[in-house]
């Protein structure tokens, strides 16, 4: 009881917190605090299906396509409320995942890597082909565009309700079937869950938070959705965030999140590495350092001097 | 030598080669559609060539994969990326003034030696972690080398001497490219050196039994950590002559050269089997013709659909027949 109400207080300090942020930022960094929001939702989407129900995706940032491309053709051509497109890209990518679980489901390990990096570098063509309706290479222009105080206010609030809704979730029957599955798919089939639903569930619910984060991607990118933007390393990135936060623990998502979110600004501030490409550098090396020395990640860290300082207490399940 | 692969249990019994009837009739009935196709009309035999010609490299590129999948059951994300930075490698040294061949063989020298590096320093702390674990620090390889490459390079568009030149062919009325032929050659010529290292040295024996029976073969006195090394090292030459063979292809060398080509190996190695050596080289070169003729003769699928193409393919493979065409099912214990 105690740990819960620590949990608590910890989120309901970091809402105070991120509430005030924005005051004391330029517009500049505002914008900047807002895809960090962004990259939060789309890693607490990989966070359930690949740290919670064990099935790995390499696939994600082609939902976070989807998501974008739904915001910005319902905002182009029927002058949809941005918020409400956001919606519509949790409904659509609800049941796109539901479709690509589908074939995930005879596929684990490696196998589920292949398909779903394929289907990453894959979906991106799509606008290329049907380029009348999706904008071919030039993208599509939603019919507004917002300024960096509404994207970060909106960017975080979702972060929110999603993050509740993540947890609430998880908390419940669904999040124990799903933890069963990713740590042995023959006791949770012998003890009644039922593999088919909770795996494409798990890739549904996953691929819509995915695509939220796309909609409020293309909303940070002055409305713009494009095909280069929605390439391979995006997919890659937030598996990257996703690893750095650590598998399974929706404390380090934030860590995650602001890794792959403010490494690029940073490092680009450094002497020597500081030209666009060093960052990149920079990047590969840190996430290679970390899966040497910290293969849990943040969440592992955080958990380790946790038991660190105070044995006997137990850990929250979160 | 025999007496070590008996010693281990290497030599399989005659019954589980794992090509099973049907499939050796499937592909016995699209080898004779394809020489029928090929005799009747002149398009379809010069799309053939092509698409074998691409086919050989998606072939090597996908053999890399199998080498590293069968040793250490990681996949190599960065596979595409390591053979892109080979091709800059060579790049670098034809401004330098070397000649294309002399370029050629001290690449695939820089290639083996990266290969090995890579393994020993990033690849061995992780490999007895999570399949999660490896799968990412290849990811971090990939956007590392990427990086690398676009800082010391550059991103633009680079050109690079053709090495057969632009002359066609004419074999009746059928126009071949010699760069067809060519990338043919060596690229197969390179599975062939392969195959007969691995078959008939005391080098390619010893790696066999590190990837089946690592502990059998470290009892007999196998360096097991060295072979699963140069297993990587030989899978980075294998990727760096597809780089190689690939780029006048483009016509154009820039960073994203391989990732599309990456994708078409990964379907080309789940199509033969992820398991299979022999099934990595028929999925690519099937792969390649099968792409180019679909290209062809069905509208639909322009150039911008090839990759969603293959990638339906991919799955198709998966969700039909996991073990691919010449892989073995895997009994597993629960």
């Amino acid at each position: 009881m105690r740990v819960r109400a620590a949990g608590i207080g910890t989120a309901a300090a970091a809402a105070v917190v991120l509430a005030l942020l924005p005051f004391a930022l330029s517009a500049y960094h505002q914008a900047l605090a807002a895809q960090v929001g962004t990259f939060f939702v789309a890693i607490l989407g990989l966070n359930i299906l690949t740290g919670y129900t064990g099935q790995i995706s390499i696939g994600h940032g082609a939902f976070m396509a989807i998501g974008g491309y739904t915001t910005a053709v319902l905002s182009r051509d029927h002058h949809t409320n941005l918020v409400l497109t956001m919606a519509a890209a949790f409904a659509i990518c609800f049941c796109c995942g539901l479709l690509v679980g589908l074939p995930a489901l005879r596929l684990a390990g490696v196998y589920l890597a292949l398909a779903t990096f394929a289907f990453a570098v894959s979906v991106p063509q799509v606008p290329l082909k049907f380029s009348k309706y999706l904008g071919g290479s030039g993208g599509v222009q939603s019919a507004k565009t917002v300024g960096h105080l509404w994207l970060y206010g909106v960017s975080w609030t979702t972060a929110a309700v999603l993050f509740v809704l993540a947890w609430l979730i998880l908390r419940g029957r669904t999040g124990r079937a799903f933890r069963a599955v990713r740590d042995s798919e023959v006791a949770a089939t012998s003890s009644g869950v039922q593999l088919p639903v909770y795996k494409t569930l798990a890739f549904g619910i996953s691929a819509a938070f995915a695509g939220v984060a796309g909609s409020l991607f293309v909303m940070g990118t002055n409305g713009f959705a494009q095909p280069s933007e929605f390439g391979i390393l995006l997919s890659l990135q937030i598996l990257v965030g996703a690893a750095v936060a650590g598998l399974g623990s929706l404390w380090g998502v934030l860590a995650g999140a602001a890794f792959i979110g403010l490494l690029p600004t940073v490092s680009s501030d450094v002497p020597l590495i500081g030209s666009t490409h060093g960052q990149d550098v920079v990047f590969g090396l840190i996430v290679i350092v970390i899966m040497l020395l910290l293969p849990n990640g943040v969440a592992g860290l955080l958990a380790r001097l946790a038991r660190t300082r105070a044995r006997g207490l137990n850990r929250g399940s979160i | 030598m025999s007496a070590l692969a008996h010693r281990i249990g290497l030599r399989r019994r005659r019954s589980d080669r794992g090509v099973s009837l049907p499939v050796l009739a499937a592909l016995a009935a699209a080898c004779v559609f394809i020489v029928i196709g090929c005799l009747s009309s002149n398009i379809f035999a010069e799309q053939t060539v092509a698409g074998l010609a691409q086919g050989a490299v998606y072939a090597s590129l996908a053999l890399a994969l199998v080498l590293i999948y069968r040793a250490t059951e990681v996949i190599n994300f960065a596979q595409g990326e390591m053979a892109m930075a080979s091709v800059y490698i060579a790049y670098q040294l034809l401004q330098w003034g070397f000649s294309y061949w002399e370029a050629f063989f001290v690449t695939l020298a820089v290639a083996l030696v990266l290969g090995i590096v890579i393994q020993v320093v990033l690849i061995r702390p992780v490999q007895h972690k999570s399949v999660i674990a490896v799968v990412i620090v290849t990811v971090g390889l990939f956007i590392l080398i990427d990086g690398l490459v676009n800082w010391k390079w550059g991103g633009d568009i680079k050109f690079m001497q053709a090495p057969f030149g632009n002359k066609l062919y004419h074999v009746g009325a059928v126009t071949i490219a010699r760069q067809d032929i060519g990338t043919l050659v060596i690229t197969i010529g390179s599975v062939l050196i392969l195959w007969i290292l691995f078959q008939y040295t005391k080098l390619g024996l010893a790696m066999r039994a590190a990837a089946l029976r690592p502990a059998a073969a470290a009892l007999v006195g196998v360096r097991v950590d060295w072979m699963l090394a140069i297993g990587w090292g030989l899978a980075a030459v294998l990727g760096a002559v597809a780089g190689l063979m690939a780029e006048p292809s483009q016509f154009v060398l820039q960073p994203t050269l391989m990732q599309p080509i990456l994708l078409y190996a990964f379907a080309a190695a789940v199509l033969g089997g992820l398991e299979s050596p022999a099934g990595a080289v028929v999925g690519g070169l099937t792969i390649g013709v099968f792409l180019n003729l679909v290209g062809q003769y069905v509208h639909f699928i322009t150039s911008e659909l090839r990759l969603p193409f293959a990638f339906a393919v991919l799955l198709g493979v998966l969700v039909v027949k996991p073990t691919g065409l010449l892989g073995r099912g895997k009994v597993r214990k629960v």
